[in-house]
């Protein structure tokens, strides 16, 4: 399940429980539909996100990189837990991603 | 020895981890280890399911875990085309983002998450692959 809230500068996506090959075209969906819309800084709020797979690696590095690609533009991840930043980590990511405790302080991070 | 048959399909990949994961905790591995198996047997599973059967069809994936005093041992086989781990590219990870790969990430969390990890053909038609999380 993805929610997403528009704020005025950054906009939230919210996933929650398993990300997988069967799952992450929805996140990739909601991602893809904000970058469209002209919208670059964003945040992915993973505080209910339990599994990440390597389908899920791929959704956050496509966004990042488009994101990146526009001026101030970025993806950050907010709560994501131990067992997500150790596959973020094996994936290569943990040198790219800007991690949060929360999305309170991603927010004040742009 | 518990083991399950599931058909070869993404919407199946929580339950193929689900069986995993149960019987990994039922084994007494820690929350931890368990999320390890987990993730293992589902990045192998999406590689047969994307790989050897070519996406979503008719292919099967034959799932069976063990456990003993040291860990526990997972081992899966499908009768896809044929897979030889050799020849996925090794990632670099020192280069910018926008280079960087994301062939062989799949092969490279296993190899990661778990303790042990050995393809094999099976002579006649198939592939099996084992995997083994120590305690």
């Amino acid at each position: 399940m993805v929610e997403t809230t528009r704020l005025k500068k950054v906009d939230v996506v919210k996933a929650s429980g398993r990300i997988d090959s069967h799952s992450s075209p929805e996140l990739k969906e909601a991602f893809d539909t904000l970058l469209n819309d002209g919208r670059n800084k964003l945040i992915f709020d993973m505080s209910e996100v339990e599994f990440l797979s390597s389908s899920g690696v791929w959704v956050l590095l496509e966004t990042q990189k488009r994101a990146r690609r526009r001026s101030k533009g970025d993806l950050v991840l907010a709560s994501p837990n131990d067992n997500i930043k150790k596959t973020l980590d094996l994936a290569g990511l943990m040198h790219f991603m800007k991690i949060f405790d929360g999305v309170e302080s991603a927010v004040a991070g742009f | 020895m518990p083991k399950a048959i599931f058909a070869a399909r993404y919407e199946n990949l929580a339950r193929i981890c689900e069986f995993v994961s149960s019987n990994a905790k039922t084994a007494g591995l820690d929350d931890s280890a368990a999320y390890a198996v987990e993730l293992a047997t589902n990045e192998a599973a999406t590689n047969i399911i994307e790989h050897g059967y070519g996406g979503n069809g008719d292919g099967k994936i034959e799932c069976a875990i063990e456990a003993d005093d040291g860990g526990v041992t997972v081992v899966l086989l499908d009768w896809g085309k044929p897979f030889d781990a050799s020849k996925v590219p090794q990632a670099n990870y020192s280069v910018p983002l926008e280079d960087l790969p994301l062939r062989g990430v799949g092969l490279r969390l296993i190899r990661g998450f778990m303790d042990e990890v050995q393809f094999e053909r099976i002579p006649g038609d198939g592939n099996r692959l084992m995997m083994r999380k120590s305690r």
